[in-house]
C-alpha cells in the first residue's frame, strides 16, 4: 500500500508499480478486489476551497463525505444526491469512482449531476484538470462524468469540484402502501417529492417532502400515508449493500428483495440480483454481464497505454 | 462529379444529395455568421440506417462531415469543411417513444427541442433544457454542444438530461448507452459523448429524461440604478438560501434595446433590471415569495414589480428572451461571448467590461444569467466599416481571458466550436489538450468527424461580415 500526502507525491505513486488501484476508505471492497498495488488515498484529504455564494466546493479525493457533509450544513447547504455509507467513512474520491448516489438522486441527479470538474492523474503520470470549478462550463470534453462510475480503471481522481445546493428547511417522510400506479402518480405530481423509494420486501412506499415546513404538512395531507421519523433515510444510506441494479420503474415487482431507491431507477440488494455490480462479497465484479464496444478499449488505451490501471473486466 | 459523391449518390435518392452551389448556399454558416463556408455537398438522409451507411462511407474514403440540426451553433459548429459535406439530420425527426410513467422521451436527433415538451405536456411532463432557440433547435445539436438555457442554476444544462444515447461512432461503431433508467452502472459514457462538439459522431438516438411541470410560478422584475445594486441583490438572493429557477440581470443598453423590439416597459431611471422567478407546488412558494419579496425590498431597487398573472409574467420573459434579436436595431452587426466567471465575481467583470469598452470605444450590452455566473456581452459593431469585425473580435477574447483570470470558463453553454478554440489553451494545459485529442483520436482516428472545431492549431476559415441571422431578424431566434 502506497500512501501520497499531496498531488505530486500521488502522481509517483501512480508511476511507481505496474499495475495500481487507488481506494479510499473501501466501503465497497469489491470495487478495488483486483491485483493490484493499493494507493491508499487517505491522507488526501481536506477541503482546498469552499465559497458558500458559488454553490461549489473543491476537495481532495480522500476527503471524508461526513466532513464535507458537516461543512456543508454549517452554511446550510447539502449534496442533494444522498452519498452512500456517510458514517462507515466513505470518501468523495470513493463517490465518483463508484458512482454510487442516494435517494435524493430522484429530485436534481446523481452524483454526475453534481461534478463539475476534477484533477485526475492518467496512466502516463500525468495531473490533469478536467471540467471546470464554476457551476456552468461547457469547454472541453466532458472527461469528469465519464470517471462516475469508472471504478479506477482510466484514472486516479485527486481532487474534485462539485455543485452543491442550499439545503431545505424542513424534510417530512411519508409511508404507504406500495402500489405502482400510485407511485408513478407521486411523482408525475406537482408536489415534487425529494425522494421516493420501496423498502425490501416491496409492500412499503417512502415519500420525502423537502422545502418549508409549513407547505410540506399541507402536501403530505394530501399525498396520504402515514408520517414516519425521517431517520430512515440514515438507516437507508448507511446500509452496507452487497449489490446495485439500474432498473426501470416497471421492473421493481423482480426486485421485491431489494431496496428500490430513486423513484425505482436503482435497487440495492443483499441477495444476488440477476444482473448488476457487486460492492462486496465475493461474486464477480459484473453479474450478468455488462455490454460492450469497441471504443471502450480505444478509451482505455488513449487515458491509460500501458493498463497501469486493472481494466472493467479485472 | 466526384468519386465521393458517386458513392453517396448510390446511398441516397437525387433530391437527398445537394452539390449545386444554389443549393449549398443555405448550409454554408451557421448562428456564427462570420464564418462561411461552402461544403462539397449535402446529404439529407431521413433514417438511421442511413446516417450510419454514410459516414461509414466517409470513413471508407477519409471523406471529412459535419452533423448539422437547423444550423443555430453561437460557436460555428456547424460549419461545413470545403472538402467534406453537410449531413443534415431535420428528417430525422420522429419522437420515438413518450413513456409518462418511467417519464422519458426517446428521440431521433432532428426533434426540435420545444416539440419534446409539447409532447409531454399532457401528461403534466416538461423537457427542461430551454436555451432561446429552443423553438427551432434541435436536440441532435443540444446533445453535441451540451446546450444551457436560463435554467442551468437549477436543473443543470442538456447532459444532466440525457439517460441513454444511441450513435454511430467515427469508427463506424454503432454503440449504443445508457437507457431508460435514470442510473447506470459503470462509467459515464453518455456524459463523456454530450458536449463532444461533433468530434465524436453522431448521436441517432436520444433518451431524455421528462420531469412534473412547475405547478406555481412568482416572477419578479426589479429595476436598479446601478449594475452594482443588482448584482447585490443577487448575492442577497444567493445567501437567503432560496433556490430560484432563474436569475437573470439586463443592462442598460439591452434594455434600450428591449423597449424598441417588442415595446417592452421598465421602471424608468434604471442602468439594469433583475428577473428572479420562483417556481414550484402552491404551498411552497407562497412561503418563499414572502421571503424573495423582502429580500428584493431590503435591496434598494427603484421598482419592483411581480407578475400578476401568467401574461405578466410572459411578458417579462418576453423582453429577455428578445433582448438579443433586440440588439440588432441598436447595431447592423453583434458578436455575443458566454465566459462565465465566479458569482462573487460579477460586479468586478461587468465594471472591466465596461472599461474595455469605453477604450475600445465599442459598445457592449450585457445580457446574463446571473444565477450561474455566465455572462453573455453583446459587442456591437458596423461590418461595414474595415476592420470593425476584428477589432470586436479582439475585445470579445479579451473578455475571455479575463474569465479565464477570474477562474471561469470561456464558454458557459455555446461551446467553443470554431469560434473559441483559440482560447482553449487559456484555460487548458497541453498535457490536457493532448489527453483531449488523444479521447478524439479513439473515437476518431482518422479525423473525420467535425474537423476543425474545438482545438486550436488548424488552419482558420475566412471571416465575414454578413450581419444578423435571417430567423433572428424576423426575432425566431436569439442568441443566448
Amino acid at each position: 500500500m502506497i500512501s501520497p500526502a499531496s498531488l505530486t507525491e500521488l502522481r509517483d505513486a501512480v508511476l511507481s508499480a505496474p499495475r495500481v488501484i487507488a481506494v479510499g476508505a473501501e466501503t465497497k471492497p469489491r470495487l478495488s478486489a483486483v491485483d493490484a498495488v493499493k494507493i491508499s488515498m487517505r491522507q488526501l484529504s481536506g477541503i482546498t476551497e469552499y465559497d458558500p455564494s458559488e454553490f461549489t466546493f473543491n476537495a481532495l479525493a480522500g476527503t471524508p463525505v461526513r466532513e464535507i457533509i458537516t461543512a456543508l450544513e454549517e452554511k446550510g447547504q447539502y449534496l442533494p444526491f444522498d452519498p452512500l455509507l456517510v458514517e462507515a467513512g466513505s470518501t468523495i474520491g470513493g463517490v465518483v469512482a463508484s458512482g454510487l448516489s442516494g435517494p435524493g438522486r430522484f429530485r436534481f441527479g446523481g452524483v454526475r449531476d453534481f461534478i463539475l470538474g476534477v484533477r485526475f492523474v492518467d496512466g502516463m503520470g500525468r495531473l490533469l484538470r478536467l471540467g471546470g470549478k464554476v457551476v456552468k462550463n461547457a469547454a472541453g470534453f466532458d472527461v469528469p462524468k465519464f470517471l462516475v462510475g469508472s471504478l479506477g480503471r482510466f484514472g486516479v481522481i485527486g481532487e474534485v469540484t462539485f455543485k452543491v445546493f442550499p439545503k431545505p428547511a424542513a424534510t417530512l417522510t411519508l409511508s404507504m402502501p406500495f402500489e405502482a400506479d400510485k407511485m408513478a402518480r407521486i411523482a408525475n405530481s406537482r408536489f415534487e417529492a425529494a425522494a421516493l423509494d420501496v423498502l425490501p420486501g416491496g409492500e412499503t412506499l417512502l415519500v420525502k417532502l423537502a422545502g418549508p415546513g409549513a407547505a410540506l404538512e399541507v402536501l403530505a395531507r394530501e399525498i396520504g400515508g402515514e408520517i414516519i421519523d425521517n431517520t430512515i433515510w440514515d438507516e437507508i444510506r448507511e446500509t452496507p449493500w452487497s449489490y446495485k441494479t439500474d432498473i426501470t420503474p416497471d421492473q421493481i415487482s423482480d426486485f421485491k428483495a431489494a431496496h428500490v431507491s430513486c423513484g425505482g431507477s436503482m435497487a440495492f440488494s443483499h441477495s444476488l440480483p440477476v444482473r448488476g455490480m457487486t460492492l462486496r462479497g465475493d461474486a464477480p465484479l459484473w453479474i450478468g454481464g455488462r455490454p460492450r464496444f469497441a471504443i471502450e478499449a480505444a478509451v482505455k488505451q488513449a487515458l491509460d497505454p500501458q493498463q497501469r490501471f486493472p481494466t472493467l473486466d479485472d | 462529379m466526384s468519386a465521393a459523391l458517386e458513392r453517396l449518390a448510390e446511398l441516397l435518392p437525387p433530391g437527398r444529395l445537394l452539390v449545386r452551389p444554389v443549393e449549398l448556399a443555405a448550409y454554408e454558416s451557421d448562428a456564427l455568421t462570420a464564418f462561411r463556408t461552402r461544403p462539397l455537398a449535402v446529404v439529407m438522409p431521413e433514417t438511421e440506417e442511413e446516417v450510419i451507411a454514410i459516414v461509414r462511407l466517409c470513413h471508407e474514403l477519409k471523406l471529412p462531415f459535419v452533423a448539422r440540426g437547423s444550423g443555430t451553433s453561437l460557436s460555428g459548429g456547424s460549419l461545413p469543411i470545403a472538402e467534406g459535406i453537410v449531413i443534415a439530420l431535420n428528417r430525422l425527426n420522429r419522437i420515438l417513444k413518450l413513456d409518462p410513467v418511467q417519464r422519458i422521451a426517446v428521440v431521433q436527433p432532428g426533434v426540435i427541442n420545444t416539440q419534446v415538451t409539447t409532447a409531454a405536456a399532457p401528461f403534466g411532463l416538461h423537457y427542461a433544457p430551454d436555451p432561446s432557440s429552443q423553438s427551432i433547435c434541435t436536440i441532435g445539436g443540444n446533445v453535441a454542444f451540451n446546450s444551457g438555457g436560463a435554467h442551468c442554476l437549477k436543473y443543470g444544462m442538456t447532459s444532466n438530461h440525457v439517460l441513454g444515447i444511441k450513435a454511430v461512432l467515427g469508427t463506424g461503431e454503432v454503440v449504443e448507452w445508457g437507457g431508460g433508467s435514470r442510473e447506470r452502472l459503470g462509467p459515464d459514457w453518455c456524459g463523456l459523448f454530450v458536449g463532444n462538439e461533433g468530434l465524436f459522431g453522431i448521436a441517432l438516438e436520444i433518451t431524455l429524461q421528462l420531469l412534473p411541470k412547475a405547478e406555481c410560478f412568482h416572477t419578479v422584475l426589479a429595476g436598479y440604478r446601478t449594475l452594482e445594486q443588482a448584482g447585490d441583490a443577487v448575492s442577497a438572493v444567493i445567501a437567503s438560501g432560496l433556490l430560484p429557477g432563474a436569475i437573470e440581470i439586463m443592462d442598460a443598453l439591452a434594455l434600450e434595446a428591449a423597449v424598441a423590439a417588442v415595446h417592452a416597459e421598465y421602471p424608468p431611471g434604471c442602468e439594469a433590471v433583475l428577473i428572479v422567478e420562483l417556481e414550484g407546488p402552491r404551498e411552497v412558494v407562497a412561503i418563499e415569495r414572502e421571503r424573495l419579496d423582502a429580500i428584493l425590498a431590503a435591496s434598494t431597487p427603484v421598482e419592483m414589480r411581480p407578475a400578476r398573472d401568467a401574461d405578466e409574467r410572459l411578458a417579462i420573459w418576453k423582453g429577455r428572451k428578445s433582448a438579443f434579436s433586440a440588439v440588432g436595431r441598436l447595431s447592423p452587426d453583434f458578436i455575443v461571448q458566454d465566459g462565465v466567471v465566479p458569482r462573487r465575481k460579477l460586479g468586478e467583470a461587468l465594471r472591466r467590461i465596461a472599461e474595455m469598452s469605453r477604450e475600445t470605444r465599442i459598445r457592449v450590452a450585457n445580457v446574463f444569467h446571473a444565477g450561474d455566473g455566465n455572462l453573455h456581452p453583446l459587442i456591437l459593431f458596423d461590418g461595414r466599416e474595415e476592420g470593425a469585425l476584428q477589432r470586436a473580435e479582439d475585445l470579445a477574447g479579451r473578455i475571455l481571458k479575463m474569465c479565464v483570470e477570474m477562474g471561469g470558463s470561456i464558454t458557459g453553454e455555446h461551446g467553443i466550436g470554431v469560434e473559441k478554440r483559440d482560447f482553449l489553451g487559456d484555460m487548458f494545459t497541453p498535457d490536457e489538450i493532448d489527453c483531449m485529442q488523444r479521447l478524439r483520436a479513439a473515437f476518431d482516428p482518422l479525423g473525420i468527424a467535425n474537423p476543425g472545431k474545438m482545438f486550436p492549431g488548424k488552419e482558420a476559415p475566412a471571416m465575414s461580415h454578413v450581419g444578423l441571422h435571417p430567423l433572428e431578424k424576423a426575432g425566431i431566434i436569439s442568441r443566448e
